[in-house]
């Protein structure tokens, strides 16, 4: 049906469909526990915040189970590589998540405050931390990581842990958690009314200039950046093998594509645009528009870092000619194939259940609506 | 490489693995019942069937939350503990869990919300397909996971590929309708059923014991009695499939769990009980039925079932063509143009796991010698001791349910359940130990497959990620710290709420809620 070589290019672009996914959907539900403690100020308008995401937290948390999945079977040694050399990083997320499940199940089964408070502190750290770390790591991508293979193909680690925590990669984290921010911020003005909308509206306004201003900031410095070039000869259509290959690490190259392809630079621009009208419409209180808006400014910033480090997906900093590329990374044709056709199929019918499951719960959640539910609302 | 390293991550994969089990099995079956429950509620409109829905679902949403949880853990573990098998063998295990995301845990996550919160949203009938749709994913979640499950004890459809230096699929179909999948899935699921059967019968007989919400417990237990009989047959019946499938697959595995050191004329007994001795590599004494073993692996009376011994001695044979598979590929890793090198790998290449085997004992396994060769055949069958001993807990819980259930349900037929104490006593205590069936029978199937990660293919220990024995011990504390407190958490709201009842969902129709009814400590603190 499709080349190797298409459906490599293809996987590339569903394995970013599958993270802008993550971040529309699991990153608004993260945005609004972040939010939670600081926006809800009793037990009630707690609840109705997370009352807001309660139906849907579940399923949204699915595109980043799934996005995982197909990592694994599209760019194993990807999922390898990354899963086992960010080990801490990967594990504090994952704690972090530990929390969100038990935390919206469990909080409103007690009435006991401090019980509330407790598990509200732990979905603040559900939302909050994950999007850090995500953009922590994305933040390392850009510089290179320290991993070689030997020749069995075996990837070695030899960084630290808070090697990870250096200042780019922190400006990276800080651009993702506002955006996670902001966009959650989008949501809960959208579902909510009153006291709560205000206090978020304002939120949603500051969070969302930070998001613009940070990523500006990183794209300041991204020239200053050691980038990758592949200096041999590539085969797009070749048996993935990561060591055939020599890298040169380059100054500014990330913004090599860029320069090839001017036309790229809409993808940036639509972070920045897309963010600064989120702002604008959130002033507005246009609350669907001004969601539409920051997920285009999640789609342009996350673009934005797949589009530079085009063709490389995980750069390696102690040997670049271990880097991993969408050429040499991949799982077999066959299974590219196979996927692909997966995703098809379901991905129409995952969006068309998940947008009723949506219109089923839209509304607003009020204070009355949680008084009178006390029993079976989160 | 060391051996702490390969322990230490076996025993945090072990642990959370068995750990998330504890979650799954009441998930899979619970979410059935609550279809029955929601179908005669939709079908007869009596409310009581739908406060039994929702108050049974409480349960199911506590149980849910951390199967959510450790369910994670899982999916993040391959990467991070096991990078070097999620690049060996991800081209085929990484499928079918990126389709069990798409095609499973969507459905079950997205209906799951519609089912606890849109009640008041959805007609009865549109709530009903919410709940159906919850079911059908759950179980299908399973299906694509018994499905990897499977690969790893059956490597079907796959091939090596010394170019990309992993296995490669070669068939989506074989590895979908792989047999050792397909009886591994209805015996996992069906135990699923009877446990959530128990569960609810168990509750029920408590709640029909202390004399509180009668109605709701009476139709609650007979539910569960039939639900759970129905599959209590079908999980032993198809247990003795997946025994089937796994003399084809995996005779180690059969032999240990059968203690079966020479290979015996056919038909073989089973050994009902005995005392394996590892270093004779026999029984000090045992007890056999004579024929019924070979019946039920072969389903002939002539083909004869290979023994201990024999399969060591099979497996050394194997282990000296994989050392020629082994140097052929490094030859070929060098320079992927050496003709000769691939001839020999192409003629000893299906015994390349075998020859990987010995990188236990020796680095360059050209230089492997006699007993080191010895040492690795004999490791190709597990302890013979725990298999055996796990496999007859396992199968005797399983014989001690079926008793249960047909009782429980005879009753239930002839309606008189109520009125038997010692019945309803039985279910109440029976409630813990479909756990331990599930936890040993998952014992069976993952220690029964070393040394292998997949089986004939890749050798446990080299399938693990390299990270530092420091990281290691970090990692499983944090997970032993965070798991206890989330099983206190949860055993608390889980007794908390089963002790209620119905009362629970603030109807106001039930025990606790009525005028004069006696009130626990603390039953009406949830009213903020």
């Amino acid at each position: 049906m499709f080349d190797y070589e298409t459906l490599k290019i293809i996987w590339w672009l569903l394995v970013g469909v599958l993270l802008l996914g993550f971040a529309v959907m699991d990153g608004h539900d993260m945005g609004v526990g972040t939010l939670l403690p600081f926006v809800g100020r009793t037990d009630t308008e707690r609840r109705v915040i997370i009352n807001t995401v309660g139906p849907h937290w579940d399923g949204n948390q699915v595109w980043f189970i799934t996005g995982g999945g197909a990592i694994f079977a599209a760019w194993p040694l990807v999922y390898a590589t990354a899963f086992s050399g960010f080990y801490w990083a990967m594990l504090a997320v994952l704690w972090a998540l530990f929390f969100r499940p038990v935390g919206f199940d469990y909080r409103s089964k007690i009435a006991n405050p401090t019980w509330r408070r407790t598990w509200d502190w732990g979905l603040f750290i559900g939302g909050f931390v994950p999007p850090v770390i995500f953009g922590v790591a994305f933040g390392n991508l850009l510089q290179g990581v320290p991993f070689h293979f030997d020749d069995n193909l075996v990837s070695h680690y030899t960084g630290s842990f808070w090697q990870l925590l250096n200042p780019f990669a922190l400006l990276a984290g800080v651009v993702s958690s506002a955006m996670i921010t902001f966009h959650g911020a989008n949501y809960l003005m959208h579902r909510t009314e009153g006291a709560i909308f205000e206090r978020t509206r304002l939120w949603a306004m500051i969070s969302g200039l930070v998001m613009v201003a940070a990523f500006l900031l990183a794209g300041v410095f991204v020239a200053d950046l050691p980038g990758y070039v592949i200096t041999s000869p590539v085969d797009p259509s070749a048996l993935p093998n990561p060591l055939a290959k020599t890298v040169n690490v380059e100054t500014g190259a990330w913004l090599n594509n860029f320069a090839a392809q001017p036309l790229l630079w809409a993808v940036p621009a639509l972070g920045v645009l897309g963010g600064l009208a989120g702002v604008l419409l959130a002033m507005l209180r246009q609350t669907l528009a001004a969601f539409v808006a920051s997920s285009l400014a999640m789609a342009g910033i996350i673009g934005t870092a797949g589009v530079a480090l085009f063709p490389f997906v995980m750069p390696s900093s102690s040997a670049p000619a271990s880097s991993l590329t969408v050429w040499d990374s991949v799982s077999s044709h066959l299974t590219l194939t196979l996927m692909f056709w997966a995703t098809v199929i379901f991905m129409p019918l995952i969006i068309f259940y998940t947008g009723w499951a949506y219109k089923v719960m839209a509304g607003k959640v009020t204070e009355r609506f949680i008084e009178a539910n006390d029993k079976a609302a989160y | 490489m060391t051996e702490t390293m390969i322990d230490l991550s076996r025993l945090q994969f072990a642990a959370t693995a068995m750990y998330h089990f504890l979650f799954v099995p009441l998930t899979l079956g619970l979410a059935w019942i609550l279809v029955i429950m929601e179908t005669t509620y939709v079908l007869t409109g009596r409310t009581i069937y739908r406060d039994m829905t929702k108050f049974w679902g409480k349960l199911f949403g506590i149980n849910f939350a951390l199967g959510v949880t450790t369910g994670i853990t899982m999916e993040f573990q391959f990467g991070t503990n096991w990078a070097y098998y999620s690049h060996y063998v991800g081209d085929i295990f990484g499928a079918p869990l990126a389709i069990e995301g798409l095609m499973a845990f969507f459905l079950e996550s997205t209906f799951i919300g519609l089912f606890f919160f849109g009640w008041d949203r959805l007609s009865k009938a549109k709530h009903l397909l919410v709940t159906v749709l919850m079911a059908v994913g759950s179980n299908l979640s399973a299906l694509w996971i018994l499905i990897a499950n499977g690969w790893m004890q059956d490597p079907v459809g796959a091939e090596f590929s010394y170019t990309t230096m992993r296995m490669e699929l070669t068939s989506f179909w074989e590895v979908m309708f792989n047999p050792t999948a397909q009886a591994k899935f209805v015996h996992t699921v069906s135990a699923g059923y009877v446990t959530a059967s128990i569960f609810v019968l168990g509750i029920s007989s408590w709640y029909l014991l202390k004399g509180r919400d009668v109605e709701f417990a009476r139709r609650s237990f007979r539910i569960a009695a039939a639900f759970g009989f129905a599959s209590a047959l079908s999980v032993i019946v198809l247990g003795d499939e997946s025994g089937y499938a796994v003399t084809e697959s995996q005779q180690s595995k059969l032999a240990a769990i059968e203690a079966m050191w020479e290979t015996e004329p056919a038909p073989a007994g089973f050994k009902l009980l005995a005392w394996p001795n590892e270093a004779k590599q026999a029984n000090d004494w045992e007890i056999e039925i004579p024929y019924v073993l070979g019946l039920i692996a072969t389903r002939s009376t002539t083909e004869t079932i290979p023994g201990i011994r024999e399969i060591r001695e099979r497996n050394r044979a194997r282990i000296e063509s994989g050392i020629h598979a082994v140097k052929a590929l490094e030859r070929l890793r060098r320079d992927a143009n050496d003709a000769e090198a691939k001839a020999t790998f192409e003629a000893h290449k299906a015994d390349l796991g075998y020859g990987l085997l010995l990188k236990k004992y020796v680095d360059d396994v050209s230089l492997a010698t006699p007993e080191q060769i010895a040492q690795a055949a004999r490791d190709t069958v597990p302890a013979v001791a725990p298999m055996f001993w796990s496999f007859r807990l396992m199968v005797l819980l399983g014989f001690l349910f079926l008793a249960l259930l047909t009782v429980a349900f005879w009753s239930s037929i002839t309606g008189n359940f109520a009125d038997k104490p010692w019945l309803l006593k039985w279910a109440l205590w029976s409630i813990p130990l479909p756990w331990i069936a599930a936890e040993v029978g998952w014992f069976v199937a993952e220690y029964g497959r070393q040394p292998w990660s997949i089986y004939g293919v890749l050798p446990t220990r080299l399938s693990v990620s390299t990270l530092s024995e420091a990281s290691l011990y970090g990692s499983l504390a944090g997970f032993i710290g965070f798991y206890t407190l989330l099983l206190a958490v949860e055993l608390y709201l889980m007794f908390k709420y089963a002790r209620l009842g119905p009362s629970s969902l603030g109807t106001g129709k039930y025990h606790f809620e009525r005028a004069g009814g006696p009130l626990p400590a603390g039953a009406f603190a949830d009213k903020v």
